[in-house]
């Protein structure tokens, strides 16, 4: 049977009438048109799909809407927009970190996850963080670059010194 | 010489034209999809013409809307694709200066062009593009007359530019998977077990119950399953696989992985190059590589939509051209071309003919028996993996006569493969659908020397100064598997073979494998490309063989006409090879983006690397059985190693495709970085944990 659910997506109060069972994924994609969490293998082992739930990152395709109720939930939407670009995206842009596009709304969310909780982290760290995430056009080193350099940039904004030595 | 696409389409406002709201509209036949074609094309458009980059309107690729340029393949799109525009821009461009000296009263030798306007001496003369487009006829046949710019007076060319496609990509945009048509219903088709497997029942009061709202279409052992929502789709597509029973189901021996299983098929032998010299006293040396079949593994499974109101069919796709997506679909549909629009929409990066011709047509077929409703099919990611098209498994022996003095002075490539091009049917099996008509086998393709074109010659034989050389080439027909053109056809194998077997030849001449390439390479552009690679990756400290640690090298000119690449490995090996560094030289020709340029070098170098040291489609059951990721890996983020890479400019006037020429010189440098880590050389891809402890056992 259908139910309510309530949680927040990207910061803003959502209700939908949803199957507990019914993936996050289809939510998203279909009634709530929101296409940056992107469909790749259903099975989650591609990393497409990558939302933020309460902190950490998990695959839309296999989140059902029954367990979200009271959570947050944060999509590549929720990161910025063309006008105002989360410090990520403005990296990625600059270092044109991408080629076909396809994974970088999932890899920019597991970005983000991993800044949230690292603001500093070594190439290592980076890698093992996105290690889920599969990119077919071998753009790797540009993301971990631009990661990188997102990083630095927010340390800088925030007084953030890095871990002390 | 008029550039070919240009005479294909020789209407110059089919290329330019000039926009009331003072843009320019700039359109061509080639599509993105990710590799930075179309941002690289506009660069060379705005330089022809002297416009600012914001003033151009680059159209999408639709039917009618763009020049009819075939498929957008082959790294050939910026050679060929880009002679033509900048022509075509050029000609444009003189023809707006004579019709600005018509109404100045001078010479047009007096005026040039800046950023769209028209100076005289240095002055406005308050003409540009706009105010003079009534006074020129861009419905015009192209002469191609009018000279291109010098590359000392290009203003864009050479500049590195950002992706036009890619800041939709980074906001969650730009996809044909995002589109969300009004009334739009999801189908899927249910798949035969194999290409001969017929339909001899299905339940469909079973499909009923998952899926109450489902519309079944059965024609022949065609079905399909139409919902109102892709849930409810996969819900209805599940329960079918449980309610078919096929007759005539594939059953493919897992053995028919291996190139190795080749020479027991039929096959068609081509033959080229020197007559063979029987007898020769030389010293002879042979090995023998496999590379297996690799899927394009693109992220996305393929999505296409299809809508027919009864007259005309609409087809968004997100294929590698327009107008063959055009013609296919009227082959299989029986509608006329003039009754079929095509709109290309951006899709994940394919490297070749993977699966995207195939859900647009699935949806073709549904619309026009289910006129109304947009019909969207997105494959799954099985789809994708056992579906699509894979690119070949290769067979490659070797054969090289060496001089006294250890030279190279004859050398046989005897290549097996299934055809790499040519195969644009779809995953629709012929007689899967009465009426239906699969596209037949390309006719023979030619070189322009008028030889046969082989997608398994390509860089058959090693880019250096060789006597005698000769080429055997044995094509299986039918191929046990679809398969179909991949990121570079047989360059990359090829050249994994052939410039590790290049490597035994030095050794079996008691020679340093850098100094043994240089004395056999008389091109001062390889030579260039090779003497700098050697510096950059530390070449002179190489050290012993077999201690675990490798350096390995490698170097081709792609195709043996395009652009001179080298390729150096630096790595580990215990169980596993542990990639610490790679480096890659490119004398591309002329650079029109060069951040572009680099992109795709070091795209094409990790996605080689992956194929080297992880991939390998297992055949089995139905056709392919490895369809999940986990069957299927792919170099990650963290095996993936730093990266240089270095462009030369040799003032060359020309560009070179630069999509796929990096990934034949990173694998045989893996390869043979792994063979100076081991001192045993591992001949048959991937280089996997089995296949280096055999190659250690034989030693």
């Amino acid at each position: 049977m259908p139910q309510a659910i309530e949680f927040s997506l990207n910061g803003t109060a959502t209700r939908v009438e949803a199957e507990p069972g019914e993936l996050l994924l289809d939510v998203l994609r279909g009634r709530l048109a929101l296409y940056g969490a992107r469909f790749g293998c259903g099975a989650g082992q591609c990393g497409a799909c990558a939302v933020i739930v309460e902190g950490e990152v998990v695959a839309a395709c296999q989140a059902e809407m029954g367990g979200l109720a009271g959570k947050s939930v944060t999509t590549v939407e929720g990161l910025g927009a063309a006008q105002d670009p989360h410090p990520l995206q403005a990296a990625f842009l600059e270092l044109q970190a991408g080629q076909c596009g396809y994974c970088l709304s999932g890899i920019l969310v597991g970005a983000k996850a991993l800044l949230d909780r690292n603001p500093d982290p070594s190439r290592a760290e980076i890698a093992a963080a996105l290690d889920w995430h599969l990119c077919r056009c071998g753009v790797h080193n540009r993301v971990m670059d631009a990661v990188a350099l997102a990083a630095r940039r927010m340390r800088a904004k925030t007084g953030f010194a890095g871990a002390a030595a | 010489m008029i550039p070919p696409m240009l005479a294909a389409n020789p209407q110059l406002d089919r290329w330019v034209s000039f926009q009331p709201d003072g843009r320019a509209r700039i359109a061509f036949g080639r599509v993105e999809y990710g590799q930075g074609t179309v941002t690289a094309l506009a660069q060379m458009a705005a330089d022809e013409l002297d416009l600012p980059f914001e003033r151009l309107n680059v159209v999408p690729a639709a039917t009618g809307d763009v020049p009819d340029e075939g498929l957008t393949v082959g790294s050939m799109s910026l050679e060929m694709s880009g002679w033509a525009i900048r022509t075509a821009a050029a000609e444009v461009r003189q023809l707006f200066l004579a019709a600005a000296a018509g109404r100045l009263g001078c010479a047009p030798g007096e005026l040039e062009v800046r950023d769209g306007t028209m100076l005289r001496d240095g002055a406005p003369t308050g003409l540009d593009y706009w105010s003079l487009a009534a006074d020129v006829d861009l419905a015009r046949p192209a002469t191609g007359a009018a000279p291109l710019k010098s590359r000392d007076r290009f203003t864009r060319m050479g500049e590195s530019q950002p992706r036009l496609d890619l800041p939709a990509k980074l906001f969650g945009q730009a996809f044909l998977h995002d589109i969300a048509l009004p009334g739009m219903r999801h189908a899927r088709v249910l798949r035969q077990p194999g290409r001969n497997a017929r339909l001899a029942g299905l339940d469909e009061a079973l499909i009923r119950r998952a899926a109450p709202g489902v519309d079944i279409l059965v024609e022949g052992s065609f079905v399909a399953l139409i919902c109102a929502s892709e849930a409810e789709a996969a819900r209805a597509h599940a329960a079918a696989e449980r309610a078919a029973r096929w007759q005539g189901a594939a059953d493919l021996d897992p053995a028919l992985s291996e190139p190795q299983a080749f020479k027991a098929m039929p096959h068609q032998t081509f033959e080229a190059g020197a007559p063979r010299q029987e007898g020769s006293n030389r010293r002879r040396i042979t090995a023998s590589y496999g590379k297996p079949y690799i899927s394009h593994g693109s992220l996305g499974p393929s999505a296409g939509i299809a809508q027919y109101d009864g007259a005309k069919l609409t087809i968004w796709t997100h294929n590698q051209g327009v107008y063959p997506m055009r013609a296919l679909a009227a082959r299989i549909t029986g509608l006329a071309p003039d009754a079929i629009h095509v709109i290309h929409a951006q899709g994940p990066g394919c490297y070749g003919h993977n699966g995207a011709d195939d859900p647009p047509i699935d949806a073709a077929i549904i619309a026009v028996r289910r006129p109304g409703a947009p019909i969207r099919v997105q494959w799954r990611r099985e789809d994708e993996f056992g579906h699509a098209p894979v690119g070949t498994a290769m067979l490659m022996e070797l054969s090289a006569e060496l001089d006294p003095s250890g030279r190279l002075v004859d050398y046989t490539a005897e290549i097996w493969n299934t055809p790499h091009t040519g195969a644009r049917g779809t995953a629709v099996a012929e007689g899967a659908l009465p009426g239906y008509r699969a596209p037949g086998q390309a006719p023979q393709r030619l070189m322009p020397d008028g030889t046969r074109f082989s997608g398994g010659l390509l860089n058959a034989l090693p880019s250096y100064d060789i006597a005698a050389t000769r080429t055997v080439e044995h094509v299986i027909e039918p191929p046990p598997i679809r398969t179909s053109s991949l990121r570079s056809l047989g360059g990359a194998p090829n050249t994994f073979a052939g410039e590790s077997f290049v490597d035994e030849l030095a050794e079996a001449a008691g020679q340093d494998p850098l100094a043994y390439r240089l004395a056999m390479l008389s091109d001062p552009r390889g030579r260039a490309v090779l003497t700098r690679l050697a510096e950059l990756c530390g070449w002179a400290g190489r050290g012993a063989a077999g201690t675990g640690q490798g350096l390995g090298i490698a170097y081709d000119r792609h195709r043996n006409r395009g652009a001179y690449v080298g390729c150096a490995a630096l790595l580990t090996v215990d169980t596993e090879v542990r990639l610490t560094r790679l480096w890659c030289v490119c004398d591309g020709g002329l650079i029109v983006n060069p951040d572009g340029a680099k992109n795709q070098l070091e795209g094409g170098m990790v996605m080689a690397a992956s194929w080297a040291l992880k991939e390998r489609v297992q055949l089995g059951g139905a056709g392919v059985a490895s369809i999940t990721w986990d069957d299927y890996p792919i170099l990650r983020f963290s095996e993936v190693p730093p990266i240089e890479i270095e462009l030369l400019d040799a003032k060359d006037a020309r560009p070179m495709g630069l999509g796929e020429v990096s990934q034949g010189p990173v694998m045989a440098a893996i390869g043979n970085a792994v063979a100076h880590a081991l001192g045993a050389r591992v001949r048959d891809l991937p280089m996997t944990h089995d296949r280096i402890a055999a190659a250690l056992l034989r030693e």
